[in-house]
């Protein structure tokens, strides 16, 4: 049931990237082009996708947030408080990439299904880039063991 | 404001909320991509299975829109090779780093108020921004 459940919610998720544009860099360039808003060709669509999303998920995780979940054992809520400099380090690594070419994670892998070979490049830097961070943290473990 | 579509955005940005809020009632997890994706290609991780139905669920959108016959058009990325690969390394490395993208961060941590997704997601977002105005306005002519 979870794996069917995670199925469901994937291809959710994949339709509102698909409905609402996300999947092609272009909009997402569009509304991060800001020079756009004197210029008129501004696309604020990404920020209608923003708010939309984050109405329903507040609502939404505000009544389920008590609640156990239905298939799995117990709900796994991020923990962490502090801001640190991975995170403000990270984010601005993220967000360099970002504007580069206008894919962010969940775009760019709802992409591979139009086969687009820019896009399966990306994906597979990304995984590298990834992978490349997860070495980087295990190495530290071991010296600090 | 020729290419804003705020009906196709509205409706598209709700679903990704949906789906957020059923994962959570569902299975407990964050629909945070990257996370969702690092747990899938790492190996090092044993709770691959939910994760690869994610992603194949994301995968089978645009399949079944095309099936259906809604025109999903073909990716245009701007730049080079080099510039798709810097990129797709630079997302990878900082969506870990920075512990989640704009899914994770930009939708299901924001709706939780957290102040590491208000920060990481402001960050994120305002160096895309001086990078696309570099790169479309000052280097790009």
């Amino acid at each position: 049931m979870p794996i069917f459940a995670s199925l469901v919610c994937g291809f959710l998720f994949g339709c509102g990237l698909t409905v609402s544009g996300m999947i092609q860099p272009v909009k997402v360039l569009g509304f991060l082009d800001v020079f756009g808003i004197r210029s008129g060709a501004w696309d604020p669509s990404l920020a209608v996708v923003m708010a939309a999303g984050l109405t329903v998920t507040s609502i939404g995780y505000a009544l389920v947030r008590r609640r156990s979940p239905l298939f799995e054992k117990e709900s796994l809520w991020p923990t962490k408080k502090d801001i640190d400099q991975s995170l403000i380090f990270g984010a601005l690594l993220f967000g360099v990439g970002w504007g580069l070419v206008g894919l962010c994670p969940g775009p760019a892998v709802t992409n591979l299904a139009t086969l687009s070979l820019p896009v399966i490049i990306f994906v597979i830097a990304m995984a590298l880039g990834m992978l490349a961070h997860d070495l980087m943290l295990a190495r530290a473990a071991v010296r600090s063991a | 404001m020729a290419n804003f579509t705020p009906v196709s955005a509205a409706i598209g940005g709700a679903l990704i909320g949906f789906s957020a809020v059923l994962l959570m009632l569902f299975t407990g997890r964050i629909a945070g991509i990257s996370g969702i994706f690092d747990g899938l290609i790492n190996q090092q991780t044993s709770d691959r299975s939910w994760r690869a139905a994610f992603v194949a669920g994301l995968i089978a959108a645009p399949v079944t829109a095309m099936l259906v016959g809604y025109t999903v058009p073909m990716p245009r990325l701007p730049g080079s090779f080099i510039t798709i690969v810097v990129g797709g390394l630079l997302v990878g490395f900082g969506a870990r780093l920075g512990s989640g993208c704009t899914s994770g961060h930009g939708i299901c941590g924001i709706a939780r108020l957290s102040p590491r997704s208000i920060a990481a997601t402001s960050v994120f977002t305002v160096a895309a921004m001086v990078v696309v105005a570099l790169s479309r306005h000052v280097f790009g002519g």
